[in-house]
């Protein structure tokens, strides 16, 4: 569904990805894995057209994806930081979100906003949000329009257990929908019930990209917390 | 009894009239003809009375002490080859014609209506129409061209000849003509003492009036409007300009009033409105200019720095452009109790008088003045900020071109 | 696009600077034309505000507004919204909010006062001063990421074209006043949007003043419908540029 090839990008000096190529499938539910400045999120960001690599290619299903925007339709992006137009309350977000996203075909999957409570807090302006209520409001604007590929950078950052047992779940019931997901996540723990592959990047470098299971059998560690740990201190 | 005598007197001045004075007239079935005929037969004193009708006569000559007097304006046309009338008799009167197309030669310079060297010669109330020369006195004096209303339509400065001519003429009185599109509206050389009132001179070509090496003459309530070059006066003394009005002179080279080498002179309650310069002088000296109104012009005065000891009183400047131009680093004129609408000063003893100088120049002026194409930077902001801080501490400007006494409200004139 | 235009044009409206700026306009305009006896010279007091302060907050408003827009500008380019849509709906609203700001402050005062040729002329030129300013904010900070950096950028890109470049040319002029350079000046003038837009306004307003030889070649190019017709497409082209370029910067920009 999602394919990198070769894909490289620098800022200034810093190569932040370095000849990358990944192959992303329907039903898949993938974990970006890698220390602090891998260049997870700037991989992601390429895939969303926000950052325009230097050289390579990323096609979504099959289309090149440079200048194009249409392919965005069919994904929904939880960033890392969800930054919104702070004067802003958080129902003209979704609103805005609606109007500009929104045609006929989509059935909206409001699950997360009722999930969540944010039906009471749709009067609060974005700049009073506190940053779990914000990751709240981006979780569910990733889910709202039903998209086929969630891309979520570390999601359960900043959430509440009961909120992150929430979108755990929904995480697990759109991937048995055959969703495409791309997550990273630095709690390895929460990924152990939800991840069939695995992305290690180190350096911009891919390291791999296995399936969870044959991970499990290289490193002899059921954990993915133990596996990536015992990779990492190879 | 009174009433007895004075129509016994008017009787007997009828009488004298018939018995010496003859009236001949001119027409279809009248006495004669033709004008020539009329003025062979003709003896001083006698009247010619011509009747309507188209007369192509050609070059009509007076030359005897006659009143050629036209009734319902007949039309002595020139064919666009002949001077129409020609006086060289004195005491001579030419009145109620419509003398129209005249020839053209800048050899004769041919008039519609022409003096040579005569005096006490009247003409008024004509309408010249379409001729080289209106009105042209050569060499005459005491003559009193008043009136008439002449039109040329000449296009270029070369081919065309003024409205009304006086050349070493002297005592003569121009009043309440119109003169339109010829080069020179009024054009006086070697003119003295003479009056020039109540004219219009508009659209000519160049100059609505030109005067050179013409003394101690007076110019009241006339009206130079939109000509070409505005007016021009140079080489003479003694002139007297009151109640004129200087308008609408547009152009790259166009002056409201362009003195030039004019001195003892006196300039009071003339209107300079919405010329290029107001007025321009130069080496003109021991002039008065007082009580005008500047407005709306783009310089209100320009003195070159050949002018000296002038005087500026009283006058208001309303709205100009630029005050005051001038081109040297001193002056020798002075500034007195005009009002300026730029002048920013206070009055705290409420005399009426600002308390601080009013320099009527600005730096950018200066400026433009060396450096023309500066003009491109009119109004902008760097030019505000250059006269803000010459006005601070002037180091370009001239030092004593100043108003001490400005007036804080406008004078009324 | 509409939507993301109106989405831009009401956060604009909400942050009330904009409201601010015209009731400013409003202010200076009504009370100059009510303390000037003589409309005309009212004008010419405008004048100096349209070519000062439009200028100034136009590029300034938008530069901080860009920066501020930056997360709106990032939730925007990972929809599925092209970039073009998102740039030019970010210039148009701020073309429309400022551009309304500056007819209702300005333009209504003049309509009432001077509803003339005069008038109409500096309406527009204000209009086209507003929306270069803000294409010219556009590209400085697009190219600009630091916010601090980018709104100094803007205030000396004014500084330039309001003191500077005029400085310059009058240094010029000096430099070269053997040469014949009224000519010049004419293309000179159309290197400064201001310089052009005064240069048609006076041309309008004072001919008298701008007298001599340069105030001759000046009108016989600025005067004929050729030459005001180069003069608004040379305008127009201090809009067109700035935001083709920025708009070409902005679609491979990283954010």
């Amino acid at each position: 569904m999602i394919i990198a090839t070769n894909v490289s990008k620098q800022f200034g000096k810093l190569k932040v990805l370095d000849n990358i190529s990944v192959n992303c499938n329907k039903g898949e539910c993938i974990a970006l894995i890698g220390p602090n400045g891998s260049g997870k999120t700037t991989f992601i960001k390429s895939i969303l057209g926000m950052v325009v690599p230097d050289s390579g290619f990323i096609t979504f299903n099959g289309k090149n994806i440079i200048h194009d925007w249409v392919y965005r339709q069919h994904i929904g992006y939880m960033p890392q930081i969800g930054r919104y137009p702070e004067n802003m309350t958080i129902g003209q977000v979704i609103d805005m979100m609606k109007d500009i996203r929104h045609n006929s075909t989509t059935v909206l999957d409001t699950d997360l906003i009722e999930a969540f409570n944010l039906d009471k807090l749709m009067q609060k302006r974005m700049r009073t949000l506190s940053g779990g209520t914000r990751q709240k409001v981006s979780a569910s604007l990733a889910f709202l329009f039903n998209p086929d590929v969630l891309i979520l950078d570390e999601p359960t950052a900043g959430l509440d257990p009961v909120a992150s047992e929430i979108l755990k779940d929904k995480i697990i019931a759109e991937k048995k929908k055959g969703k495409l997901v791309l997550i990273t996540s630095h709690i390895l723990s929460e990924l152990d019930d939800l991840v069939t592959h695995v992305i290690y990047m180190n350096e911009g470098k891919l390291q791999f990209h296995k399936s969870i299971e044959k991970v499990r059998t290289d490193t002899g560690e059921e954990k993915l917390s133990k596996a990536i740990a015992s990779i990492m201190s190879k | 009894m009174k009433v007895f005598i004075l129509i016994s007197v008017i009787a007997s001045l009828v009488c004298i009239n018939t018995s010496l004075a003859a009236v001949i007239t001119v027409g279809k079935g009248k006495d004669v003809a033709t004008i020539h005929q009329a003025i062979d037969k003709a003896n001083n004193g006698d009247t010619v009375l011509v009747y309507p009708g188209e007369y192509h006569e050609k070059n009509i000559l007076i030359n005897k002490s006659i009143a050629l007097i036209g009734i319902d304006r007949p039309v002595i046309d020139g064919d666009h080859a002949y001077e129409m009338i020609s006086v060289a008799a004195s005491n001579v009167v030419v009145k109620g014609f419509r003398v129209q197309h005249s020839g053209k030669s800048s050899l004769n310079d041919i008039a519609a209506i022409k003096i040579y060297s005569s005096s006490y010669v009247t003409i008024e109330n004509n309408i010249v129409d379409d001729s080289f020369f209106g009105i042209f006195a050569n060499n005459a004096s005491s003559c009193t061209i008043r009136n008439n209303y002449l039109t040329a339509y000449n296009k270029g400065e070369q081919e065309s000849g003024n409205g009304i001519h006086c050349w070493k003429s002297d005592s003569m009185h121009i009043q309440n003509n119109t003169a339109t599109g010829f080069r020179d509206g009024i054009y006086f050389e070697f003119v003295t003492h003479s009056i020039i009132s109540r004219n219009l001179s508009e659209k000519n070509i160049r100059y609505g009036l030109h005067f050179m090496f013409s003394h101690n003459d007076t110019y009241v309530s006339n009206t130079f409007r939109n000509n070409g070059a505005g007016v021009a006066v140079m080489f003479t003394h003694g002139v007297k300009m009151i109640n004129n009005v200087f308008e609408n002179n547009w152009g790259a080279a166009s002056y409201g009033l362009l003195l030039k080498e004019i001195s003892d002179s006196y300039i009071q309650d003339n209107r300079f409105l919405e010329n290029t310069m107001g007025i321009y002088m130069e080496g003109t000296s021991r002039i008065a200019l007082v009580k005008n109104l500047f407005k709306k012009n783009g310089y209100a005065m320009k003195i070159m720095a050949s002018c000296a000891d002038n005087k500026l009183y009283l006058n208001n400047f309303l709205g100009n452009s630029f005050d005051v131009g001038t081109n040297g680093s001193i002056s020798l004129n002075e500034f007195k109790n005009n009002y300026w609408d730029k002048y920013e000063g206070y009055d705290l003893n409420r005399d009426g008088i600002g308390d601080v100088p009013y320099r009527p120049i600005s730096l950018y002026s200066m400026i433009v003045e060396q450096n023309p194409p500066a003009m491109m930077l009119f109004r902008s902001f760097i030019v505000t900020l250059l006269d803000k801080t010459e006005k601070v501490i002037p180091a370009i400007i001239p030092e004593n071109l100043k108003d001490n006494y400005p007036s804080m409200k406008q004078l009324s004139l | 696009m509409q939507k993301i235009l109106k989405y831009v044009v009401v956060d604009i409206l909400r942050s009330r600077i904009v409201l601010a700026y015209t009731l400013f306009l409003l202010l200076i305009s009504f009370s100059i034309f009510n303390l000037e006896d003589n409309p005309e010279k009212g004008l010419l007091s405008l004048l100096n505000l349209i070519l000062f302060i439009v200028p100034l907050i136009s590029i300034i408003f938008s530069t901080i507004y860009f920066y501020n827009s930056s997360e709106f500008i990032e939730l925007m380019v990972s929809q599925p919204i092209k970039r073009k849509s998102i740039w030019l709906s970010l210039f148009g609203g701020l073309a429309v909010s400022l551009g309304v700001a500056f007819f209702v402050g300005a333009g209504i005062p003049i309509l009432i006062y001077q509803p003339n040729i005069t008038g109409f002329l500096m309406i527009i030129a204000g209009l086209f001063l507003s929306v270069i300013f803000i294409a010219i904010a556009l590209l400085s900070s697009v190219i600009t990421r630091d916010k601090a950096k980018g709104i100094g950028i803007a205030i000396l890109l004014w500084l330039y074209f309001a003191v500077i470049f005029d400085g310059l040319v009058l240094f010029l002029l000096f430099q070269f006043a053997d040469y014949p350079l009224e000519k010049v000046m004419v293309g000179i003038s159309s290197l400064n949007p201001i310089d052009l837009s005064r240069i048609l306004i006076l041309l309008q307003l004072d001919v008298s003043a701008l007298m001599g030889y340069t105030g001759a070649v000046f009108k016989d190019f600025f005067g004929t419908a050729t030459g005001i017709t180069i003069s608004f497409s040379v305008l127009i082209l201090w809009i067109v540029i700035p935001v083709f370029l920025s708009l070409r910067k902005f679609k491979s920009k990283d954010l």
